[in-house]
């Protein structure tokens, strides 16, 4: 199994990424540079956070349309898994791959702080190693983290079960608490928080074991036993 | 701006001609203060810079400590006050961007930032929460860009700072021992400039930065691209990882002119360049701009010709600017040709090296009765009292500064923000600590004591973490150095951080000089702002939860020490008093048997005593464990003391742990082995932060509220220009 960790200029969660995928996951994960393509052996996607081409014009529009994507979407199509965070989130909203739109978050700062998800669809290959319901102490870090839709497409989302994490508090005015969303197939998901940063106990003060579930499930999913 | 008459008539005997424009560019704007501390380069040789982990290498902007296994950690400080106190987003903003270059000149990747802030007083002046406000901002945007998490810092509000701003940025790189650039380069190697185009802004920066800020000078501010900066290191790491560079120096004050001067000179080489070879933002700049021009985000470069098809082929990656602007040569001249024409040819020591000032000092006049206390009104209710220094801008919670920066990314944050010192987990399986530290209102009363303070403070919110303090990085803020009186203070804060370093063993790794802080009300307080690095081989101590029950023990004497203390400035507006001192003896005692105590894992959490006193450091327990505490201030060790002086003295070297009471006689028996004064004092529970002297209740203070207090204060009065407590 092969992880392909897609680097844009000005990505800086790449490392972290590719850390806990190799060193802590032992999951075979490969940078690619944003101008090339994907292979056809990769299986799956991660697309992390930090400020493609620095957060200009809009988070995520300008890398919305960098080469790789053409790539990405044909994976998203095949049911390949794809999972965008914080700034892959918004890059997954921009070029169309999930629905929705990233604002200017309600205290218009950058927010960095522990908060805690809610799991509210375990059916990706993210999540389904959770159950419905379960808390996942997490950090967020953006400025650009709230998410909107507007209420038919609202409809939409609840209906198609596309509503994967809820922050268990208002932590910067998204619509219904919404953190993270997937796709109609659900294979394509995109969260806010940072699952890369919960995953080892030394750095997470509350409990790492909930996050390390996201990267479990796609283990499963991939049906490499731990 | 210029160079003075002396000077000019020195550069023209040493030349022996009449210098051309440019020539006069570069020297003014090497020989600047900021570029050259002719002032006080002479005396800071006497801090120790040598130690077992210390690593010298020749033209480096940043310290080097190896930390074993292979690998080091880089250091440095750097301060943008001037440009921040004209524009302070920008200011702060490319204040990170250099010194985070610093870091990376050496051949490792920055992997921490801390600020210190310093502005008026908030509360009545409308101007310095806007400089605050955008001062954050811009580290915020800035470092947060980059992906590298600011993990520590301090805020600090004083009048004495009134249109003024003080901003210093320190950062911490980490890398292989191997990877380090050893800056060398031989006749034939080629000259490159790397990164952002060169541009009209921040003209004159190191010279405006070296001067007292009397125009607002915008244009000598530089515009910062943290996606540039970004940028650059990866390319850089990349070029390092690939063994292309020989040498390399970050562009800051003075641009190419001290860059290329200050690399000629300590390589020992001359270097020939051209400004038509510059990339430039604009077309019709002059070459005096080009060679002046603060523009940020920009690395000059020693390469071969061998090896620059690849470094350029790196460059058009991450499409960053490339250019070949000159070459090495051997005859240690600065040559700076336009086409063919020579515009400027000086011998590179001559530009680097200005020479220093020896310049008077003489013990200032308000010193002699600084110490003389005023009777002040007795106080009557001290459970509003506190409740009101929690409320104060120095003590409320700065938990809406540190929330805006990352704090998280790079994962290796162990110990957060908000605590005593923040940890960093190192690839070697080993522990960074770092913390700075600052205190202009004791420094102002005494400028020995009060930096010896600030040095002894940032070594105990280190050892709090169970680090051992193996680094220092000294940032010198001072006023016009040409007042006697300002410079008298200069040299005791020296002299009193080089005694401290001398005796603890703790090398000066890194610092910088920043004098003429002038606002239009006169010079700042004294301002060193001292940083210590950290290491833990083992286990840090991260602060685990209290619960009911615990002790409360504190080790240290309470001394009549209030001088510059937050109870007399802003409870009773008196600025005076006697300065804490630091006893040396007692000092390394408590060091060692924290540390002792933290390797045994006796305790839940250490937290050092400092800005205000003994009834501020109980309170922050309390409200970042979310329980109560009752304290007997009769118990509190050290002199007969009345109750205002036990809870709010500022005296140095104490500590407060707090664990659970099973190892209290382990504790105890360890002190008492190491004849350290100490004392139960408290014991946790409830919802109440309270203090009693033998039955009488003195505080008592109800925890929720005096919680949301803290945490809403400082925003409360940022954003809406509430005060939170009357």
């Amino acid at each position: 199994m092969k992880v392909g960790v897609v680097v844009f200029p000005g990505s800086n969660c790449d490392r972290d990424m590719y850390h806990v995928l190799t060193d802590v996951f032992n999951i075979n994960a490969e940078y690619f540079w944003h101008e090339k393509g994907l292979p056809k052996n990769i299986d799956a996607v991660i697309l992390p956070g930090g400020f493609s081409y620095g957060d200009r014009l809009r988070a995520g529009v300008i890398a919305a349309h960098s080469p790789i994507i053409n790539d990405v979407r044909k994976m998203a199509e095949k049911g390949i898994p794809v999972l965008g965070v914080c700034n892959g989130f918004q890059i997954l909203v921009e070029s169309g791959l999930l629905p929705g739109v990233l604002l200017k978050n309600e205290s218009l700062n950058f927010m960095c702080k522990w908060t805690n998800l809610i799991v509210e669809n375990n059916k990706t290959p993210f999540t389904n190693q959770f159950k419905l319901n379960e808390k996942i102490p997490i950090p967020i870090a953006n400025g650009e983290g709230r998410y909107y839709v507007d209420d038919d497409t609202m409809k939409e989302l609840k209906k198609k079960n596309q509503i994967v994490f809820r922050y268990s508090e208002v932590v910067n005015g998204s619509t219904n608490r919404i953190a993270g969303v997937c796709n109609e197939d659900g294979n394509v998901v995109g969260m806010m928080p940072h699952p890369e940063r919960a995953v080892e106990s030394d750095i997470n003060p509350v409990d790492n074991k909930p996050s390390s579930l996201i990267f479990e499930s796609l283990l499963t999913k991939m049906g490499v036993s731990k | 701006m210029s160079l003075e008459e002396q000077e000019l008539d020195e550069l023209k005997y040493k030349i022996g001609r009449n210098p051309t424009s440019t020539e006069l560019q570069i020297v003014a704007a090497e020989w600047s203060e900021h570029c050259s501390y002719k002032s006080s380069k002479k005396h800071l040789k006497m801090l120790p810079m040598k130690g077992p982990r210390v690593i010298n290498e020749k033209g480096y902007d940043s310290g080097v400590l190896d930390v074993g296994d292979g690998y080091v950690v880089t250091a440095h400080i750097e301060s943008h006050n001037h440009p921040s106190a004209v524009e302070p987003y920008g200011g702060a903003a490319t204040g990170v961007g250099g010194v985070i270059r610093d870091i990376l000149s050496a051949g490792t990747r920055p992997i921490a930032i801390f600020d210190g802030l310093r502005f008026g007083d908030i509360e009545k002046d409308i101007h310095a929460r806007w400089l605050f406000k955008n001062a954050v901002t811009g580290i915020a945007d800035y470092g947060n860009c980059l992906g590298i998490p600011t993990i520590g810092g301090e805020v600090e509000f004083d009048e004495c700072y009134e249109n003024y701003a003080m901003v210093d940025v320190a950062a911490i790189g980490f890398g292989k021992k191997e990877h380090l650039i050893k800056n060398h380069a031989k006749k034939g190697d080629i000259v490159v400039l790397m990164g952002g185009s060169t541009g009209r802004d921040g003209i004159g920066g190191s010279q405006f930065a070296s001067d007292s800020l009397e125009s607002e000078d915008r244009s000598a501010v530089q515009i910062p691209d943290p996606f540039i900066e970004k940028l650059i290191i990866e390319a850089v790491l990349q070029a390092r990882n690939d063994g292309l560079i020989h040498a390399m120096k970050d562009l800051g004050g003075g641009g190419l002119s001290c860059a290329i001067s200050e690399t000629a000179d300590a390589l020992e080489i001359g270097i020939e360049m051209d400004v038509n070879k510059v990339h430039t933002r604009e077309s019709d700049m002059h070459p005096d701009e080009i060679m002046v021009s603060e523009s940020q985000e920009r690395m000059l470069i020693v390469t071969s010709i061998a090896k620059l098809k690849k470094l350029q082929e790196i460059c058009k990656k991450f499409r960053i600017g490339c250019s070949v602007i000159g070459q090495v040569k051997s005859d240690n001249q600065v040559h700076i040709k336009k086409g063919k024409k020579t515009v400027a040819n000086l011998a590179a020591d001559i530009v680097a090296n200005a020479t220093l000032l020896d310049l008077p000092s003489k013990e200032p006049t308000y010193l002699k009765t600084i110490e003389i206390e005023k009777k002040f009104k007795p106080v009557s209710d001290y459970s509003k009292l506190l409740m009101k220094l929690i409320a104060s801008p120095n003590i409320a919670s700065k938990i809406w500064v540190y929330g805006q920066y990352d704090h998280e990314v790079g994962i290796r944050t162990v110990v957060k923000p908000g605590t005593d010192a923040s940890v960093l987990r190192l690839d070697n399986g080993k522990y960074l600590s770092a913390k700075i530290d600052g205190n202009p209102k004791q420094c102002y009363i005494n400028p020995r004591e009060g930096a010896i303070g600030c040095f002894e403070e940032a070594c105990r919110n280190v050892v709090c973490t169970g680090a051992k303090p193996i680094g220092m990085l000294d940032h010198l803020q001072f006023g016009n150095p040409k007042d006697p009186e300002i410079f008298w203070t200069f040299l005791e804060s020296l002299k009193g951080l080089t005694a401290f370093a001398k005796s603890f063993e703790i090398p000066c790794v890194g610092g910088k000089v920043s004098l003429y802080n002038e606002t239009p009300a006169g010079s700042i307080k004294p301002t060193p702002v001292i940083g210590v690095i950290g290491l833990i081989d083992k286990k840090p101590s991260v602060p685990q939860k209290i619960s009911k029950d615990d002790c409360l023990l504190i080790i240290g004497d309470t001394k009549d020490e209030l001088g510059g203390s937050e109870y007399f400035e802003y409870i009773h507006k008196f600025i005076g008093g006697k300065c804490p001192t630091v006893n040396f003896e007692d000092s390394k005692k408590h060091m060692k048997s924290v540390l002792n105590i933290i390797d045994k894992n006796l305790i839940k959490s250490a937290h050092d005593c400092s800005k205000g006193g003994l009834a501020i450091a109980v309170s922050e327990i309390c409200m970042t464990n979310q329980i109560g505490c009752k304290v007997s201030l009769d118990k509190v060790p050290g002199e007969k003391l009345d109750v205002d002086r036990i809870l709010f003295s500022e005296s140095h070297s104490r500590y407060l742990l707090s664990f659970d009471k099973k190892n209290l006689s382990k504790i105890e028996e360890l002190l008492k082995k190491n004849k350290v004064s100490f004392k139960q004092i408290g014991q946790f529970g409830d919802e109440k932060i309270q203090f009693i002297y033998g039955s009488k209740s003195i505080i008592n203070l109800d925890l929720k509220k005096t919680h949301r207090i803290w945490l809403h204060a400082l925003p409360n009065l940022v954003l809406h220009g509430k005060k939170s407590v009357q």
